[in-house]
Order: C-alpha cells, then sequence, then structure tokens
C-alpha cells in the first residue's frame, strides 16, 4: 500500500491487515507509556483544508505515538489563506521530505492530486463528499471487535447519503467485509443512481427492524434553506433514531459530531447500544496502523531509476 | 458565396497544386472515388482521372493512398480573445483548427468582455483578417454584455458583421428575453445558438448526475436540465417563426426534444460535440478535470449511443468541438474547482475516425459530412470538392497513428481531451479558403520540374 486515498483501492486482505495492526496498538494503548519509535526521525504532514476535531486530533496522535516528527497546518492562517494553490502547497511542503502527508479538503480528488504531485504517502482524510476511508477503517474495526465478523451483518446507513463521504466510504468498506447496506433517507438526500454500489435504497425506516447496525449520519442544519428539507422537525418524525426505533438487539454508530434531537435522540446516543465512543477510540489505534503500514510495514524505497512508474499518474498528463 | 468572401481570414495567394491520384470522399456533392484535384488560384478547377492533370507548374502533391475530403466546418470555438489570450487567440486558434483539417470556424462570443457591441466585432474582424489562417466568422451575444436581461443592438451587430448570436457559456436564462431575441430576429436575421441549460437544475453541478457522480459525492447536472430547456426554447421558436440551433448535445432527453422540435417544422438544427460522442461519464472516475470536465457534462452510455443514433437519422446535423482553451492553473485542481471545457480542434476527425468509424460504427462518409456540416445552420456556404467552388480541402492519412500532444499542440493551451492517446488517421494538408492553411512538418511536397 503507497497511499491511503479510497476505500475502493484496497482489497479485502489489505482491509484485514490494517485491522490486524490495529489491534496490536490496542494492547500498546494499555501500557504506561504508550509510545513506540517506529517513526522515529520520520516526518508526518498534517494538512486540513477543513474544520475537523476527531479526524485532525487522532492522526496527530498516532503519529506522536509512533514518534515521526509532526507538521500540523490548518488552512485559516496558512498560505492556502493567501491564495496558494494546492499544487505550490505540496511543493512546499516537499521540502521537507515527508514521509507521509494527511489531508482534509473540501475538494473529492485533493489526496489525489497531492499523491501524484509529492513524494510522500498521502492519506485521504476526507476530500470533499467523495471519500473517507480511515473513518470506513474505524468503523469496521469497531464493529469487527463487537461482533467478531462482518460476514452476512446487515447495516443500514440513515440520513443525509447525499452530502456524505463517510456514507460513501464505509458503503464500499461494509460490503467488501460480507455485510449488506441498505441507505435510507428522504429522496432529497439519497444520490440518484446509489444503488450501482450495490446497496439497497428505503425512504423509511419501516424496514430498519431487520438491521444488525444502524449507522446514523450527520443532518447540517443548512440543508433546509436549500429545500433539501422543509424542516428539521419533519426530518426528526421521519428519520430519527431514538429507543423507540431503536431495538434492544440492533448496534447504533454515528461519525459525529452529533446533533442530539436530530439525527438521533439523546437516549439513543446514551443508550448501551451505541458504539459512538469506541468509534473514537478505535479512530486512534486504526490511524496509527494506517501510518504503520505506509510507512514501516516495507522498507522505504531507495530513489531508484524507473521509481517514477509506481506512482499514480499526475492528473492532466498522459497515462 | 464562398466562406473567404463572407468570413475573414489573412489574405494571401490562392492555392495553386494537384493532389494526384487522392481517394476523394464528398458525400454531400455525390463525389467519390481517385482522382486528381486540380486547385488553381484557391478553386477547385477541375476533379481530373488520376494521373490525368496537368500540374502547370504548380506543387503536386502526391496523394497515392491518401483521402481528400472537403474541410471541416466548426460553429463552436473558443477563441479567448479579446481579453484571455494567454489561453488562445485569433492565430493560434486558427492554427489549431487548420491542423484539424477545418477551412473555417465560428467564435463564441463569451469572451473578456463579451463581444456584444459593433465596434467589437469590427476589431475581431480586422484581427482576423490579419491573423487567421483559415476563415473565420463571429458571433455577437444575445443579450448586451451576456447579462441575460436587455437584447444586444442585434441588427447594428449584424451590419458590423456578425455572423449570428450566442450567449453560449450561458443559457438564455429568461424565456421573456429569448422571445424578444427570436422576434427582432426577423429584422435582422442570425441564427441564434443555444447554450440550453436550466441554471435552476444544473446549481452547483460539476458532472452528469447518475451512478458515477454518486459514487464519486460529485454535484450532478441533470439531463434534464439541458432537455426542459430546449423544449422550452424550440417552443418558442416555433411561435416567433424564429431560427435557433441547440449547441453541444449531450443527452437523450434532448434528442427527443429537437427530434420533436423538427418534426413539428421548427426551425432547428444541432450539433454534437466529439467528446460526447466518444466518452461516458466513466472517465470522470479518474477524477482528472483537465480531460474530462465541462459542461455539458460527459453522460451516460446510453445517452452516448442516442446521439450515435441521432447523428446517422440526421437529427443532429453537425459535429462541432466546443474548442474551450484552459491554463493550465485554472484544471491543476480539484476536479470541482477546475474550470469547464477541453480543447478539440485538432483532434475531432482522428478522435472520431478512430472510436467510431474504424470500429464500424459509423460509416466514414456519415463523418465527413456531419464535419462540413456546421456552415449551414448560420447560412453559410457547405465546403464541397465540386469543381468551380474555393477549395476547401483536408488531405488525410487514414492509416497514420499518432500521439496526441506528442509533439505539443497549435493551441495556446493543453487541456485536450484526447491528451496521450494514440490516433489513427491524420491531417497531412488543409486548404482554407482557397489557401494552404496547414500541412505537417513531416509531410514533404513533391514540386514538379
Amino acid at each position: 500500500m503507497r497511499h491511503l486515498l479510497a476505500i475502493d483501492s484496497l482489497c479485502r486482505e489489505e482491509i484485514e491487515a490494517i485491522l490486524d495492526r490495529a489491534e496490536s496498538f490496542a494492547e500498546v494503548g494499555r501500557r504506561d507509556i504508550k509510545k513506540v519509535p517506529t517513526l522515529r526521525g520520520r516526518t508526518v504532514v498534517s494538512l486540513f483544508y477543513e474544520a475537523s476535531t476527531r479526524t485532525s486530533s487522532s492522526f496527530e496522535l498516532a503519529a506522536k505515538r509512533l514518534s515521526a516528527d509532526l507538521i500540523s497546518i490548518k488552512s485559516t492562517g496558512s498560505s492556502a489563506d493567501k491564495g496558494e494553490s494546492l499544487k505550490d502547497t505540496c511543493a512546499t511542503l516537499s521540502a521537507y521530505d515527508p514521509a507521509a502527508i494527511v489531508i482534509r479538503h473540501p475538494y473529492a480528488g485533493a489526496a489525489q492530486m497531492v499523491a501524484a504531485w509529492s513524494e510522500a504517502a498521502v492519506v485521504n482524510a476526507g476530500d470533499g463528499k467523495h471519500e473517507h476511508p480511515s473513518q470506513a477503517l474505524l468503523d469496521l474495526f469497531t464493529l469487527r471487535r463487537r461482533l467478531g465478523s462482518l460476514e452476512g451483518v446487515r447495516i443500514w446507513i440513515v440520513g443525509d447519503v447525499l452530502h456524505s463521504r463517510v456514507a460513501r466510504s464505509n458503503l464500499v468498506a461494509f460490503q467488501a467485509m460480507g455485510a449488506s447496506v441498505t441507505v435510507c433517507g428522504p429522496p432529497t438526500l439519497i444520490p440518484r443512481g446509489i444503488e450501482a454500489l450495490g446497496c439497497e435504497v428505503s425512504h423509511s425506516l419501516d424496514g430498519l427492524a431487520e438491521a444488525d447496525v444502524v449507522y446514523a449520519l450527520r443532518l447540517q442544519k443548512e440543508r433546509m434553506s436549500e429545500t433539501f428539507l422543509p424542516s428539521l422537525r419533519e426530518y426528526a418524525a421521519h428519520f430519527q433514531i431514538d429507543t423507540r426505533r431503536l431495538g434492544p438487539r440492533q448496534l447504533l454508530m454515528h461519525p459525529g459530531p452529533v446533533n442530539r434531537g436530530v439525527e438521533l435522540s439523546g437516549e439513543a446516543v446514551d443508550s448501551p447500544q451505541s458504539l459512538i465512543t469506541e468509534q473514537v477510540a478505535s479512530g486512534l489505534v486504526v490511524r496509527m496502523a494506517i501510518l504503520y503500514e505506509l510507512l514501516a510495514a516495507r522498507e522505504r524505497p531507495a530513489p531508484v531509476e524507473g521509481d517514477d512508474a509506481q506512482r499514480p499518474t499526475p492528473i492532466g498528463q498522459p497515462a | 458565396m464562398s466562406l473567404a468572401a463572407v468570413l475573414d481570414m489573412r489574405s494571401g495567394e490562392g492555392a495553386t497544386l494537384v493532389l494526384r491520384g487522392a481517394t476523394l470522399l464528398d458525400p454531400a456533392a455525390g463525389i467519390e472515388g481517385a482522382h486528381d484535384v486540380v486547385v488553381r488560384d484557391g478553386q477547385i478547377a477541375e476533379l481530373a482521372a488520376p494521373g490525368a492533370a496537368d500540374a502547370n507548374g504548380g506543387e503536386e502533391v502526391d496523394a497515392g493512398g491518401l483521402h481528400a475530403f472537403p474541410a471541416f466546418f466548426d460553429p463552436h470555438v473558443h477563441l479567448r480573445t479579446p481579453g484571455q489570450e494567454h489561453k488562445e487567440d485569433i492565430e493560434t486558434g486558427t492554427r489549431a483548427a487548420a491542423a484539424g483539417g477545418y477551412c473555417g470556424l465560428l467564435a463564441m462570443a463569451n469572451t473578456d468582455p463579451p463581444v456584444s457591441t459593433p465596434p467589437d466585432v469590427e476589431a475581431l474582424r480586422d484581427a482576423a483578417r490579419e491573423q487567421a489562417c483559415v476563415p473565420v466568422g463571429f458571433l455577437a451575444t444575445v443579450t448586451r454584455d451576456m447579462a441575460g436581461e436587455e437584447l444586444s443592438e442585434m441588427a447594428a451587430l449584424r451590419d458590423a458583421g456578425a455572423i449570428g448570436f450566442s450567449d453560449d457559456g450561458l443559457p438564455v436564462r429568461s424565456a421573456r428575453v429569448l422571445r424578444r431575441a427570436l422576434q427582432y430576429q426577423r429584422l435582422c436575421g442570425g441564427t441564434i445558438a443555444l447554450h440550453e441549460e436550466d441554471p435552476e437544475l444544473s446549481g452547483d453541478g460539476v458532472m452528469h448526475e447518475g451512478p458515477v457522480s454518486a459514487a464519486l459525492g460529485l454535484a450532478g447536472i441533470p439531463s434534464v436540465s439541458e432537455s426542459t430547456t430546449i423544449a422550452r426554447d424550440a417552443a418558442l421558436a416555433g411561435y416567433e417563426e424564429g431560427r435557433i440551433h441547440v449547441q453541444h448535445l449531450s443527452a437523450a432527453e434532448s434528442i427527443d426534444a429537437v427530434r420533436a422540435a423538427k418534426a413539428a417544422g421548427i426551425r432547428v438544427s444541432c450539433e454534437a460535440s466529439p467528446h460526447h460522442l466518444c466518452l461516458t461519464d466513466e472517465e470522470v472516475r479518474s477524477l482528472d478535470p483537465t480531460r474530462y470536465k465541462m459542461n455539458p457534462p460527459l453522460r451516460s452510455e446510453a445517452d452516448r449511443q442516442a446521439l450515435i443514433a441521432a447523428l446517422q437519422d440526421g437529427t443532429i446535423d453537425c459535429i462541432a468541438t466546443d474548442h474551450a482553451p484552459h491554463a493550465p492553473e485554472e484544471k491543476e485542481v480539484p476536479f470541482e474547482q477546475a474550470a469547464m471545457g477541453v480543447t478539440g480542434l485538432e483532434t475531432a476527425f482522428a478522435a472520431i475516425h478512430t472510436d467510431l468509424v474504424l470500429p464500424g460504427v459509423l460509416d466514414l462518409a456519415l463523418v465527413v459530412e456531419r464535419m462540413a456540416g456546421g456552415a449551414e445552420p448560420f447560412g453559410l456556404e457547405r465546403p464541397t470538392l465540386a469543381p468551380g467552388s474555393e477549395a476547401n480541402v483536408v488531405l488525410c492519412d487514414l492509416a497514420a497513428t499518432w500521439t496526441v500532444g506528442e509533439e505539443g499542440y497549435e493551441s495556446r493551451s493543453e487541456n485536450s481531451w484526447c491528451a496521450g492517446r494514440e490516433l489513427t488517421g491524420r491531417v497531412l494538408m488543409t486548404v482554407a479558403g482557397g489557401q494552404v492553411a496547414y500541412r505537417l512538418r513531416s509531410f514533404s511536397l513533391g514540386v514538379a520540374p
């Protein structure tokens, strides 16, 4: 694995390897000294063009636990604020010879472009509404710990699928591990053609009882002004997951941050079926595992002639 | 009237040469088979039996095994002049056209500022008479400054030489404004060419709405954004007995709308671009905006098949490139942020030949006919090989293969949708408006002793 750009570029074995590695880091987390020297002397750049709490903090802590040197850049207050292009920012950061760049960007394909422009291993920490592969991996890790296997597990993803990169990555990841997926939400928030990804589509929670896992998505409040929804009240009436709709055997997940009282009721968040805090804990060990698999699982390749052949073709250039 | 008489190009000597033993194909004129094509002082003087023509001391081109067609006409080109000469100008744009086998083109008016006043048209025509190596016609905006609110001075623009009108790049959003323009057209003539899109439906879309946009999380442009606007505009044209030309058709629903309008006797013509005929939205999975982001977007395979069928049955009158040059910095950004548009003049014929003619999807004769079909919708003479007409000839080697971009581009911009592809079929020489406009550097001409 050279980069982590999208879930659909990973095969099941690669996913399993990351999850297995994360298990070993979970053991490290129980020690008094939680730090390992694996990435000593290597530099990790965390480049966030969008607000983020859990993703940026867990990637940064993961890099530190692996003893990497960390540069953390947020778009506000940086040269991106001054109009520097992503390409030029990449060139600038490349001067530090980073081993990895973790990037969050508001537009699809940004991580892929950085991978083409930089020598570093690139981790997509969310690109537009496209993919959020590390979220999908931590969700798989969380579920695997709880259920052992996802084979035959029925998962409902409920909410604003249209605007959700988490929904897209998880849809692919869950199915790759043998689960079946139904996406559920109002027709305005389910993208036309999503069933081509292999999922079922429902516009009602009526069939929710069949689900083993309910994965609720965050609903951005500005969706009303864009005529996607008449009101939050109407959304909640039809699609909120509460303890009445959530059965006692069903597990509840959410990528955070939660709008209590909108997509989830407060009781559902705090219910024993909720895995939400476990997801956050998984985020750290899975992101350690991602950095490890990218940077330490194989020796750093010496720059040799013909190395270019192994890098993705830069966008805009002939393949 | 000949293209050179109506459109503008730089003055020069009329070509005098013989294409010896070329295989001719001009379906519209019923000309085919091996002939010597005798061009004298910029006119097709004679089509003679192979080897029979007298070169008269002029250039003699050994065209055995090569094909000669009426040169192509592109009714949809962005020359980016004035204001964006870093992307293209009249000289580089017409050079690209000549290299693609074109003997004429129409330039869109969405420049900076837009071509909206008679002096704008006059300045461009003056520049074309200095710089254009193929005849160029200029469209003027339908609405003043392309703002969509007031009509341009359509009659004065026609007097200044505007060939027709278009707000291309944007739709004429208001039905009221378009209706007034169609009424006013009775006074001044000039086909109104329409970019058909309902911004209420296309919104912030960046690609075709469907399974691929769903998978990529990119905002979609639904097919109905185009087709509903075509239906509206065709109804207006029918009601006002106006003449419209629908630009860059992309969706199956749009073809239905045009077909219905034509069946109802409405004076509407339409075009499709090579990239919509050859590619689908599957290409966007690469997230490469340089080659695959344009408006209208690449659509589904079903849409592509519908376009091919409509080209065959005559619903689509002509092939137009929508050649849209952009600077690298506008394309080397994430897909959603990148500029819309791809270049296409230099590759249009070769791409269609490679992707559609060689696999047996389209007849060569049909392609040749439709590649030159862009003149008539604007009241211009169709290029032809018929003796006595102005020489507008493209000489092609249909077996030659080449890699797009390997030797650079004639265009100032490099955002070709074919970049890096190997194509089969190459333009060796173009005679446009009676003058030799292009010859491939490695293509040597034999001069008669």
